[in-house]
């Protein structure tokens, strides 16, 4: 049936955090671009805890910021108490974490869609993916409107195949409330991907009004309050409210011990892996069986709800553990449970099947963003939502993918992470995966990505504004510290000794001084190093670069070193099983991964610098047989040549 | 590949050769030459000069060239050293280039730079994989003897160290939630220095080579009663070995050291092998595997009465060194007792006389030949690699003590991953999922 339907350019499956950031992020290209959901309604909607941000996750914010994405600027708008994490620590690993209305963000992830040019929203469960001769065609709906386009994004959540787990009871459904998307689950099972399960779960919701507040230590926003975007100053933000601190207790653990018996994970009945870092509470009081408690922050659902997610207690025990572990807790005697806390098992992709693009190596055209891949969090899933929309917006026009490189951006992290590695738990992201993170600040990350965004034609002219305003006064701060010397027994020498207690021993500068620990940007003001006019954020990214001038100029050479080999292509018709001199593990690893590139191989666990010799002249030889140029190629267009991936398939569930 | 990288290597055998050449290639070439000859040199022209170390003495005087890339082996730029040929010298004169900014080659990676760089043809692709893999399994030959022992224990205790000031290290970044302060424990800084006073300590006795042994590992086998142990001591010039002429005299492996030709080679006698009924016997027979297992170089020992010999010897003698890239050369030995000629019959087949030292010389030549060591790679500069690794990690170490001392918790962190990747390089890497299973291993994590 074709009656609403039309050809898009981009057609994007799912609402979440990725399929926004997906839309939008098309649709600012150029390219017409529909949104599918089953719901208007829950467009943007926060399914888990309230909250945007933390370490690493702050990190991929303030990335799709920079390239024009929403979710900085919803946070901001939906934000009721920001905290800068790290902050005693270098501003390589200082981190923004915002509680958000769940309401306020919907509605402000509802009116940027809105406002969309070239971008249609449509209410419609999607049951199929039309594909032919390995391409994508269009999708079809729940009540068989056929929609046509080139490409297609699948953000599906855990709405594939999802199964919700509270005891030993289970029953189908992609998050409390909302339906499983099983007929698509069973339509990609027949498809060529390598299909597994993962697990994941929320704690008990409960009514604010019930608990007794003054039992628990408060915790308030920090002043002056941070902000997510890099072009919100704050006055954005709606009234702030603070988050309270519990804490388990003894009763507590032996009310979990009691009921273990009857946990879903315990019993076997749950077989999806769980992220390690999340554990729920009743994994935590038996691996961590010395501790006498466990922390719970108790954050506000929103300002006009008294609902408050208490997170740290995440469960699957059956209602009535739920019910007496919550009102052991000191100051929820009397609490009353709003919804009950649960596990939910889903359906996602072994990310390997992936391009760096996110475009599938299976299907030319369909590429999946977010949880389908394996990773949990919603700033993950918005990442490569973005990234995702943009590379089939540039399919369509024709033009390369784009994906940011390991040394240039979180996002290029988490999909290098991905495509090379895949993962066997939620994927989530944290600093310590970034090698790089000295580089990767989350105060420049729009120095980092702006640019290329702007080429990429997703920003518009206010931000890009804006960001050139921010560039111009770094670059003519850190021009001035070099251009001021610094001399042993000078007037400003005497008085930054005085100041910073650091000795002017031989000639120097003002940007070598600042390389100093003991010595800030504001040391500078304060004596009045510097012009007046040289706003003070600007001496302050100048002190950043100083600081890490070093460190930095390392990497350069560790970073060159990659680039190096990323120009080597591999084959994707090399035989790895046939290249003598490879251990057995490490040619199961490679046929499974397909490196595009040496570099990529390079990341591979247990490679090392001898195997990467034997695959570069291997590679080498068989560029020289085809009779093509020799040299570097960049990554093999993807699409052209299906790669049977689903024959690996581990289908561990029927 | 190495278009980043400035290699270096000793590109002439190990030993007392006339000459020695020290090869590097790279970007760094024409600064390491001006900073070594103190002159601007001309491309493809040979000058007779000093080579001077830092304080400007000269360590040697020789001939440089130097090549500028792509008209050169490599294709890249390319400096010539050719100097006495003496070990000692290259080695500093090696160490010298090394510390101007290059870094040890790895096996057979200049003829793979000029594969790569289009400097070596197709048809020749597959004799660069022949070299890489055999110089590679030559090179993990090396590291496995020496990851065996005290040396890798000793590694891996530091790496352990490094690991568990990086758990809390980087549990104080990524969860500053869960009240882990690192940098105000007041023992990271004794964990650090406890860390760098075991580094200092193995990179002292590892350069002494206590630890690690270098040279040629020549490991004599055969049956029992064909003159294995007077072959070890006729190769050591010591007597060693008991020598008698009942079969099983030999009943431990025995070792001796002797110099081949400015090589140093350990020698190994084992019990002669056969199916025996005497505990001890078997527990020596079981050695005598074990020894060959490890072995550069296995001398299989006939008696040149029997008239089985040479072939079949041979045949039995490749059956029983299980690893492939064992070299074996057979010692068709008693030549006094035959009566026939002693010297080389064919490649790796030499007929002796161990009694009074007939064929020795071409026995010695062979054991060269058969240990590769004209590629001036292999087992010699996986120890050198090692050392560097552990002069990296050092630094990295006194850095990360700097960085401490700063209150620069993010900069510690690096500094500690650089020294514990520089480890890695020796015992395996450990990766950031890796560290990330250890901390959720040792906290309890997550909201």
């Amino acid at each position: 049936m074709r009656l609403h339907s039309e050809t898009y350019d981009v057609i994007v499956v799912g609402g979440g955090h990725a399929g926004t950031e997906a839309a939008l992020a098309a649709a600012r290209t150029g390219a017409t671009t529909l949104l599918l959901t089953q719901s208007i309604e829950t467009l943007g909607q926060m399914s888990c805890n309230p909250a945007i941000g933390g370490i690493g996750k702050s990190h991929l914010v303030k990335e799709i910021d920079a390239m024009g994405g929403a979710m900085a600027l919803a946070t901001d708008a939906a934000g009721i108490q920001f905290r800068t994490l790290n902050a005693s620590k270098g501003a390589a690993v200082r981190a923004t974490r915002a509680q958000a209305d769940r309401t306020l963000y919907r509605n402000a992830i509802r009116r940027v869609l809105e406002a969309q040019e070239n971008l249609a929203i449509f209410q419609q469960s999607v049951v199929d993916i039309e594909i032919r001769k390995g391409r994508v065609e269009g999708v079809l709906t729940a009540m068989g409107l056929a929609f046509s386009a080139p490409t297609v994004v699948l953000t599906t959540g855990t709405f594939l195949g999802g199964r919700i787990h509270i005891g030993l009871e289970n029953h189908a459904g992609g998050r409390a409330g909302d339906p499983a998307s099983n007929a698509l689950a069973e339509r990609l099972r027949a498809l060529p991907f390598a299909v597994d399960r993962l697990k994941t779960g929320t704690p008990p919701r409960i009514a604010g009004d019930t608990v007794d507040f003054t039992r628990m230590q408060p915790q308030w926003g920090d002043e002056p309050c941070p902000a997510m975007s890099f072009i919100s100053d704050g006055r954005e933000h709606p009234r702030q409210v603070a988050c309270h601190i519990a804490a388990t207790n003894a009763q507590t653990h032996r009310i979990i011990r009691s009921g273990l018996d009857r946990s879903p994970m315990y019993a076997g009945k749950i077989e999806g892996v769980g992220p390690r870092y999340c554990p729920s509470i009743e994994d935590k009081v038996v691996r961590f069986a010395d501790r006498t408690a466990h922390q719970i922050f108790v954050e506000p659902e929103g300002l006009d709800t008294n609902e408050l997610y208490p997170n740290g207690i995440s469960t699957s025990l059956p209602f009535e553990v739920q019910f007496a572990l919550v009102r052991s807790i000191e100051g929820f005697e009397q609490a009353w449970i709003t919804r009950p806390g649960y596990a939910i098992e889903y359906d996602f992709f072994d990310p390997r099947g992936l391009e760096p693009s996110l475009e599938t190596k299976a299907v030319s055209g369909l590429y999946f963003a977010g949880q389908i891949n394996g990773t949990t969090g919603y700033e993950e899933a918005a990442a490569q939502g973005l990234l995702a929309g943009l590379n089939a917006a540039r399919k369509v026009a024709g033009s390369d993918p784009w994906t940011p490189q390991r040394h240039e951006a979180y996002i290029g992290v988490l999909v290098d992470d991905l495509v090379t590695l895949g993962t066997n738990e939620p994927y989530r992201m944290f600093s310590s995966r970034a090698e790089y993170r000295l580089r990767l600040r989350q105060d420049n990350a729009d120095l980092r990505l702006t640019p290329v965004a702007r080429e990429l034609g997703l920003v518009d002219g206010e931000r890009w504004r804006k960001f050139e305003a921010k560039r111009d006064a770094i670059r003519s701060a850190t021009a001035a510290l070099k251009a001021t010397s610094l001399v042993p027994g000078s007037r400003l020498g005497v008085r930054l000794e005085a100041r910073c207690g650091e000795a002017v021993a031989k000639d120097t500068n003002l940007f070598d001084y600042l390389k100093r620990p003991a010595v800030t940007a504001a040391d500078l003001r304060a004596v009045e190093a510097v012009d007046a006019d040289i706003p003070l954020v600007a001496l302050e990214q100048a002190q950043v670069q100083a600081k890490y001038d070093g460190y930095i100029k390392r990497q350069d050479r560790e970073i060159a070193k990659v680039k190096a080999q990323e120009g080597v292509a591999l084959p994707r018709e090399l035989e790895y099983e046939n290249i003598e001199g490879l251990s057995n593990e490490l040619k199961e690893k490679l046929s499974l991964a397909k490196p595009p590139t040496l570099a990529r191989a390079s990341r591979i666990p247990g490679i090392t610098p001898a195997a990467l010799s034997l695959l570069l002249i291997h590679a080498k030889r068989l560029v020289a047989q085809r009779g093509k140029s020799s040299g570097g190629g960049g990554i093999v267009p993807a699409g052209e040549e299906p790669a049977p991936v689903g024959e690996r398939a581990a289908r561990r569930t029927a | 590949m190495s278009t980043v990288d400035t290699i270096a290597a000793v590109a002439t055998a190990p030993g007392r050769g006339g000459v020695g050449i020290v090869r590097v290639s790279g970007p760094l070439t024409q600064k390491i030459a001006q900073a070594l000859t103190g002159r601007e040199l001309t491309p493809r022209r040979a000058v007779f000069c000093g080579f001077r170390d830092s304080d400007g003495v000269a360590l040697d005087q020789g001939i440089a060239i130097r090549f500028e890339g792509p008209h050169s082996f490599t294709g890249e730029d390319v400096l010539e050293l050719q100097g006495h040929g003496g070990p000692m010298v290259l080695d500093m004169l090696l160490e010298r280039v090394l510390s101007l900014g290059a870094r040890r080659a790895g096996p057979g990676e200049f003829t793979q730079c000029a594969f790569v760089n289009g400097k070596i043809d197709l048809a020749q692709a597959e004799a660069v994989l022949d070299l890489v893999n055999s110089a590679t399994r030559q090179a993990a030959r090396g590291a496995l003897r020496s990851l065996a022992g005290e040396f890798s224990k000793r590694v891996h205790a530091i790496a352990q160290q490094l690991l568990e000031m990086r758990v809390f290290c980087e549990s104080a970044i990524d969860f500053p939630d869960e009240e882990i302060d690192f940098l105000s424990e007041s023992d990271v800084g004794d964990r650090l220095d406890a860390a760098r006073k075991h580094l200092s300590a193995l990179r002292a006795d590892a350069r002494q080579g206590a630890l690690l042994q270098d040279g040629l590992n020549v490991v004599i086998a055969g049956a029992p009663n064909v003159g294995k142990s007077s072959l070890l001591n006729r190769l050591s010039g010591e007597d060693r070995a008991i020598v008698t002429n009942v079969p099983g005299t030999t009943r431990d492996t025995l070792n001796a050291d002797f110099d081949l030709d400015g090589m140093p080679v350990r020698v190994v006698d084992t019990a002669g092998l056969r199916d025996t009924t005497d505990a001890v016997e078997a527990e020596g027979v079981n050695r005598a595997r074990r020894a060959m297992a490890t072995a550069d170089v296995v001398l299989w020992v006939v008696d040149d009465r029997d008239a089985s010999s040479g072939k079949m010897a041979g045949e039995s003698a490749r059956s029983c060194t299980a690893p492939d890239a064992t070299a074996s050369i057979i010692a068709s030995n008693k030549a006094d007792l035959s009566g026939r000629p002693t010297g080389r019959l064919a490649p790796g087949v030499v007929r002796i006389c161990a009694l009074t030292g007939g064929g020795i010389d071409a026995l010695a030549a062979e054991i060269e030949h058969a240990a590769g060591y004209r590629a001036g790679e292999g087992i010699f500069t996986a120890r050198a690699r090692h050392l560097d690794a552990l002069a990296a990690a050092d630094e990295a170490l006194a850095a990360a003590r700097e960085s401490l001392a700063g209150n620069q918790g993010e900069l510690v962190a690096e500094d500690l991953r650089e020294a514990h990747d520089h480890l890695g390089a020796i015992v395996g890497r450990v990766s950031a999922d890796d560290l990330l299973g250890e901390i959720f291993a040792s906290f309890c994590i997550g909201k």
